[in-house]
């Protein structure tokens, strides 16, 4: 099924290092299939731009399924673009139309300060995992994996708050650049389970902490993580973490 | 020469044991004096970094992505097996041994696998451990699904996302070893050499992907966890930075390269669609459970909607060749009977290249809300690319290179000849033979990583002396000198090729001559295109940009470089073996209904390779493969 060739007009942020300043370059993509996913656009423009002496646009991405978490722009001030539930790799170009015009940008975040155009630095959520954001299991030395049942409601929720891949979307749509999603999403990924429960209190004062340290804004309840999650993560968790941190105050380990 | 694998005798039931008993240890309070390198992290390299720097070691890891989180063994979506045997179905570590020897078709050392098998149970409890949120029934049990090469249910899995929790899990245990102090982390770092001192491995060289800057690392050891070399065939299910690159430098440094040519062809990916495309998508093998392969019986009907073409003229091309395990053949035998059929002119979709996987039987069966709920992720994936819903007409899917069995050569300890090498995970070629089997390769590299380096590092460790050499050593500098060297080179060609075109052209020759079906007339012809292909790079390439900022054109001229050295020794490998077994199928070698014909008595061993010199043939080392335990027997899913 060969997709029908469409033109369209990017307007792609450039920034040479993180000092620069940074500023829109206009762009023509020509001929683009309808089949080819964001990326591939993108290729085909960078190929363009080589053959004709300039630089072409930095970007991270890596596994091109929607799992590896490390693509990261905001199209047309959405992050991972128009289309649902998926991230800029997995964004097809059916999405547009023939002489569409597309504005691309990095993720806008204190927190991620830009590298280079459309890359970002995003090491601040590493800090958050490293704050707690795991069990303190030592390896080898635990019971058998069925020695402590679990509910599959608690299990299937957990699953639901694991599947965060950690992209970063829900900062960058966030007005206040706040990263409750992405933090709850751990939380209540280890709280939900009877392994995780344990340090549950410890973890999410010395996570909430961290997050605050890195320069991350607060939740107001504008919802926009939940939107842009490409993995459908729900900003109830956010809920669920609050609550986890009041109980956990009082405690004081 | 022949090689030792260093294996321990005896019964093999008891061999890991035994062999843990024998080795050396380090006394805990010098643990701290030796510095590890890890280089690469994932579900391997994490897992060591992670385990290492628990027990005390000072550990140094390195990725090439911005995080320790993103590294490709996210991408598995099935499961992960273990011998765990919950179902009551008849596993047992003996029969997870014994398949796994089997699906290798018997290229795989014994002792390895057992050891493989053995662990494979710890990996589960670690995992649950961890909080990885295994599938699981209302009991609150953990639920397994089946697999390909497999008659029992022994596959754990995480919806459709098992590889990522797996990672996750990894990735937060490193984390907060991090924490600790123990691991230091260093992202976005490619390393582009091994430093290597009398002979023995003590350091890397890197580029740092942001600043451009050459770095150099030393170590006491250094542990490669860098994944396989598909990538080697441009369009593959792999990541797009993953590379031969680390593997490579390490070969030019005197390691060996083991059985290069078995290369595993997945049968579940999506189709190719246009020629931008970029790579290829993989769809869980679990697939295979439900959906049943078929093609049109008349070429005429290849062009019709499936719809149209009633069940009589259906050819389940699988269950007809195969009864016995019908869908659920390996992925090799399922593979190559995919492209029979589209060789034969009875493909479907655009160039007649793909088969249709059908799952409304499934549907009929259990309703499509139970289908859903199994592989409701993959439903949705296959509808985002194709624009297809999978629920109403059956999905379309092709081959596509998936995994590499071949790599560094290791001995039991995962040592490589290199001493103070080690080489983990899908970057070994240890225990997969000449094919893999689904749900193996995150149960290899979480087993190397957790449960067998922390072991055998120590016996090595034991007897060397902490911190001898350091990064003021002159071979560092060497080494940084070759590195820029390569670096100037690179940029300072001006041709008129972009990477990514010649990547592709590459990509052609090793899919078209080194792919699914390999011939001597194929093979002689890609061991001349590869070497003028390279040839051209060097002349007619151009990368852009300068050495000291990011650079994305620089990494992949990088990485294609080494490829285009890398697939003429695939190729070698290939030619010489002549035989068919796994996922090298040699057209000569082949029964009268098309089956992979091995030949036992001259190719029983595993062919290590050193480079001697892009202009010097490599010579060729072997290591006898012996079979104690399980029968050398013609490999049958019929």
């Amino acid at each position: 099924m060969a997709g029908k060739g469409m033109n369209l007009t990017l307007h792609v942020w450039r920034q040479k290092n993180a000092d620069d300043k940074g500023k829109f370059e206009q762009y023509q993509a020509k001929d683009i299939s309808t089949d080819m996913s964001f990326l591939e656009m993108l290729d085909v423009v960078n190929e363009d731009l080589i053959k004709n002496g300039k630089e072409p646009i930095v970007f991270d991405h890596d596994c091109r399924e929607g799992i590896c978490g490390m693509c990261s722009q905001l199209i047309n001030g959405i992050a991972h673009g128009p289309d649902d539930l998926v991230t800029v790799c997995q964004l097809h170009m059916r999405k547009f139309k023939d002489g569409d015009t597309i504005y691309i940008e990095p993720w806008r975040a204190k927190a991620f300060p830009v590298i280079r155009d459309l890359q970002v630095d995003r090491s601040a959520f590493d800090r958050i995992i490293q704050a707690y954001g795991y069990t303190s299991a030592h390896t080898g030395g635990v019971p058998d994996g069925n020695a402590i049942p679990i509910s599959k409601v608690d299990a299937d929720k957990s699953m639901d708050a694991a599947a965060c891949i950690g992209c970063g979307a829900c900062v960058a749509a966030c007005p206040n650049a706040s990263a409750m999603l992405f933090t709850a999403a751990k939380v209540s990924h280890l709280g939900l389970l009877p392994q995780g429960e344990v340090e549950a209190a410890r973890r999410v004062r010395a996570m909430i902490e961290q997050m605050d340290a890195e320069g991350f804004g607060n939740c107001t309840n504008h919802y926009e993580c939940e939107a842009a999650c490409p993995k459908g993560i729900k900003a109830t968790f956010i809920a669920r973490m609050n609550r986890e941190l009041m109980k956990a105050l009082p405690k004081g380990e | 020469m022949i090689l030792d694998g260093k294996c321990p005798t005896g019964p093999i039931q008891n061999s890991w044991d035994k062999h843990r008993f024998d080795m050396k240890l380090v006394n805990p309070a010098n643990k701290r004096k030796f510095k590890i390198l890890v280089v690469g992290t994932g579900l391997a390299g994490g897992a060591a970094a992670a385990s290492l720097g628990e027990l005390g070691y000072n550990v140094e890891a390195f990725c090439y992505q911005d995080s320790a989180r993103r590294a490709h063994s996210i991408a598995a979506q099935g499961g992960i097996n273990a011998a765990k045997a919950y179902p009551n179905d008849g596993d047992s570590i003996y029969r997870l041994f014994y398949d796994t020897i089997k699906g290798g078709d018997f290229r795989a050392r014994e002792a390895d696998v057992w050891r493989l098998a053995q662990v494979s149970n710890n990996i589960i409890d670690q995992c649950v451990a961890q909080g990885v949120p295994f599938a699981r029934d209302y009991a609150g049990y953990l639920d397994n699904r089946s697999f390909g090469g497999a008659q029992v249910s022994r596959t754990f899995y995480a919806r459709g996302q098992t590889g990522q929790q797996l990672l996750i899990g990894a990735y937060q245990a490193l984390s907060r070893q991090v924490k600790a102090g123990s691991v230091k982390l260093f992202t976005r770092r490619e390393m582009l050499d091994l430093v290597v001192v009398d002979g023995v491995a003590k350091g890397i060289t890197c580029r740092n992907l942001v600043s451009g800057e050459i770095e150099s690392y030393w170590g006491d050891a250094v542990i490669l966890a860098t994944g396989g070399y598909v990538n080697v065939f441009y369009l593959s299910t792999n990541a797009m930075g993953c590379s031969v690159t680390a593997n490579w430098k390490a070969a030019k440094k005197g390691a060996y390269f083991a059985n290069p040519c078995y290369t595993q062809i997945h049968p579940t990916c999506i189709p190719q669609h246009g020629e931008h495309q970029s790579k290829l998508t993989l769809m869980s093998e679990s697939l295979r459970n439900d959906g049943r392969c078929w093609v049109p019986k008349k070429k005429e009907d290849c062009d019709k909607k499936p719809g149209e073409i009633a069940e009589q003229d259906r050819d389940y091309y699988l269950e007809r060749k195969y009864p016995s395990f019908g869908n659920l053949a390996p992925r090799d035998i399922a593979s190559r009977a995919a492209k029979e059929q589209c060789d034969d002119g009875r493909g479907v979709g655009p160039g007649k290249r793909g088969v249709y996987l059908d799952f409304q039987s499934a549907i009929d069966r259990v309703g499509q809300h139970t289908i859903a709920e199994r592989y409701g992720n993959l439903f949705d994936m296959y509808e985002k690319i194709t624009d297809e819903n999978g629920y109403k007409q059956p999905m379309r899917i092709y081959p596509a290179p998936h995994y590499a069995m071949g790599g560094l050569w290791v001995d039991y300890n995962l040592q490589s000849n290199v001493p103070g090498l080690f080489v983990l995970g899908e970057a070994n070629f240890s225990v997969h033979g000449a094919n893999r089997l689904g749900a193996s390769a995150l149960m290899q590299g979480l087993a190397d990583g957790y449960f067998v380096i922390p072991y055998t590092i120590s016996g090595y460790l034991a007897t060397v002396k902490p911190g001898s050499v350091k990064a003021d050593h002159p071979e560092f500098k060497k080494s940084q000198e070759e590195v820029n060297g390569q670096i100037d080179k690179l940029l300072s060609m001006k041709g008129k090729k972009t990477v990514s075109e010649m990547h592709r052209e590459l990509g052609k020759i090793m899919w078209e001559n080194v792919g699914m079906a390999r011939s001597k007339e194929s093979l002689t012809l890609a061991l001349k295109e590869i070497p003028a292909l390279r040839e051209e790079f060097w002349k007619n390439c151009d990368v852009t940009g300068g050495p000291g900022e990011v650079n994305q054109q620089l990494e992949n001229a990088g990485r294609l470089a080494d490829f285009l050295e890398f697939g003429e020794l695939l190729a070698k490998d290939a030619l010489h073996r002549e035989e068919s077994c796994g996922g090298h199928f040699r057209t000569e070698h082949q029964t009268e209904d098309g089956e992979a014909m091995r030949d036992d008595e001259n190719f029983c061993y595993v062919g290590a390779w050193e480079f001697k010199g892009n202009d010097k043939e490599p010579e060729l080392h072997k290591e006898p493969l012996k079979f104690d335990n399980v029968h050398l027997a013609v490999r049958s899913y019929k």
